[in-house]
Order: structure tokens, then sequence, then C-alpha cells
């Protein structure tokens, strides 16, 4: 088997924590359908959106790689930092406690009651149970899907993408199978994190080349830039930590000019 | 809403996001790296200190006036 490169293993390791977040995301809404409507209908849903996303990675792959290298890495860079932008701020956001976390368990409880709500089990063949298992699983697939295009073809191994995404949603699956419950522990916030960490990294470095930079020891720039991204963002929670007050902690009041502190008139 | 303006709507919210400063801020700073690498100046330092500046800016704007959870 030929080795692979830091960029390569990068790449990997970048689309299967993605994937894996996103696939248990979608995993919830398909195990709330199957367990409350049909499994045979949110399953035909997971298939007719598994055919989908391949066929949107099998018509747009091919027509990425054949960009030239130099207006590939300056788009595929400039997409995957507004990306891993998103990604980041918003775990950013999460792990100062400014934005809620996802709790699966609890958008396992909505969709069920919703579900359930709705009543009227048909005997066949669930168009909701469908619907709603296909927009989960491509919803949340497009966001792979489009991480494992840009990554893939920006160094030229788009199968290499591909397997990691195969096999995160593999991992995922074989997981849910053995719980058969939504899976709460998943450190998601953490994986989001990383991810948003590593797409940052990587299209600010695609990026730059694509738009003419020579960065200082090639593409070993990337072990300065992965860890500074990761150092900066973690000031950054910590500095919010620090900054932002907790909801119904009450603040002390602002002392007026001249009054000395801890002195009420 | 027509179907061609849902679709573009749908392309600009999974692309840009909520932040659509972050995204005209990633443009501009690839942009200017462009321009500088025509020189003789080394240009590879722009685009960490503008992903800074686009994070730390993006968080500012999310958090004012917010509280956080315990």
């Amino acid at each position: 088997m030929a080795e692979l490169s830091g960029a390569e293993i990068g790449l990997a390791v970048s689309v299967f924590l993605a994937c894996t977040v996103e696939a248990v995301e979608a995993l919830t809404i398909v195990l709330a359908m199957g367990t409350t409507r049909s499994w045979s209908s949110a399953m035909s849903g997971v298939g007719a959106a598994t055919l989908a996303l391949a066929a949107i990675v099998a018509a747009l792959g091919p027509a990425l790689t054949a960009l030239p290298i130099g207006v590939l890495r300056v788009v595929v860079g400039g997409l995957l930092l507004i990306f891993g932008l998103q990604w980041l701020r918003k775990a950013i956001l999460r792990s100062a406690g400014l934005k809620a976390k996802h709790d699966e368990l609890e958008i396992f409880r909505e969709e069920a009651e919703t579900a359930r709500a709705l009543g009227g089990k048909p005997a066949g063949f669930d168009a909701y149970a469908f619907t709603i298992s296909f927009k989960g699983v491509l919803l949340e697939g497009l966001e792979v899907a489009f991480i494992v295009l840009t990554f893939g073809a920006n160094q030229k191994h788009v199968a290499l993408a591909a397997v990691a995404a195969a096999v995160a949603v593999l991992v995922v699956i074989a997981a849910g199978a053995a719980a058969r419950a939504p899976l709460a522990r998943v450190p998601e916030n953490t994986m989001k994190f990383a991810v948003g960490v590593m797409l940052s990294s990587f299209g600010m470095f695609w990026g730059a080349e694509g738009a003419g930079a020579n960065w200082p020891g090639g593409d070993a720039a990337l072990l300065a830039l992965i860890p500074g991204v990761l150092i900066a963002a973690n000031a950054i929670v910590w500095m919010l930590r620090r900054a932002v007050p907790v909801a119904g902690v009450e603040q002390p009041a602002p002392v007026e000019a001249g009054e000395p502190a801890g002195v009420s008139a | 809403m027509s179907r061609v303006q849902a679709f573009f709507s749908a392309v600009w919210d999974f692309v840009v996001g909520d932040d659509w400063r972050t995204a005209l801020g990633v443009v501009l700073a690839l942009g200017l790296t462009a321009l500088v690498a025509e020189t003789s100046v080394a240009a590879w330092w722009i685009m960490p200190l503008a992903v800074l500046a686009l994070l730390a800016l993006s968080i500012r704007r999310a958090a004012r006036g917010a509280t956080r959870s315990g």
C-alpha cells in the first residue's frame, strides 16, 4: 500500500470526523422515523438520499478535478475556509456556552413526538417516514459531500476522501445498531471544533497557494497553521468564558465615578 | 418565491451561511494575497492574519449582548 502524505492523512481525518458528526445527526432522525413510523419506509428514504449524494459526487467530482490546479486551489481553498470558519464559529460559541449544544436525545424525542402526533400509521409505504429520513440524510450528507469533493479534488484523491466518509458512516451505523438509540455520548462539539480547525487551516493554506503565495517550508507550513488555528480558537473560547456573563447571575452594578467601590448610597 | 430563487437562496445559505461578512472577508483577503504575490513582497502572512481577524470579529458580533449557560 502506498504511504499517505501528511496532507492526505489530514484529508482522511477531516472527512472522517465531519462525516461521523453528520452521520450521528442523520441517524437520530432515521431512528425516530423507524421506531415510531416504519423502518422499511425510513430505510427507503436513506437509500434514495444516499443515491442522490453519490450522484452529486460522481457528477461534480470529475468536473472539479478537471480545473487547473491554481484555479482549483484558490476556489476550493476559499470555499473550505468559508465553510471551516462557519464550523469553527459555531463550535467556539457552543464551547463558550453561548449556543446550545446538539442534544441527540432531545432531537430524537421531538422528532418521535411529531411523528406520533400525526397518527394513522399506514399499513404499507409511509410517505412521512420516507420524506423525513430522505431530507435528514440528504441535508446532513450534503455538507459531507461538499467536503469530500473539495478536499478530495484538491489532493487529487476523491477516492480516499470517499473511503474515509464511507468508513465513518459504517462506524456510526454499527454503533447505532449496537446501541439501538441515538448516539448521545459522541462528543459532537469537540469533533466539530476539530473539523473547523482542519478545514480553516487547509483552506487558508490552499487558498493562499492558489492566489500565488509561497508558504515558508512548503507543505510543512501546515504543521504550524493547524496548531496555530487551534490555539487561537481555544484562546477565543477562554476569553468569551471570562468576558460574557452567565445567564441568571446578576452582575455587579457599575461603580459611579468618584464613588468608592463597595459603598452604597 | 420561484423555484430558481429558492435554489439560489439554498445555495447561498449552504455556502455563505449566516455570516456573509466573513465570506466577503475571505474573498477580499485572497484578492489581496494575489495582488501582493505579484510584487516582490512575501504574501503568505496575509491569510493567517485575515483568518484570525475574521474569526474574532465574527465571534464578537455573535457574542454581543449574549449571556452564556452556566
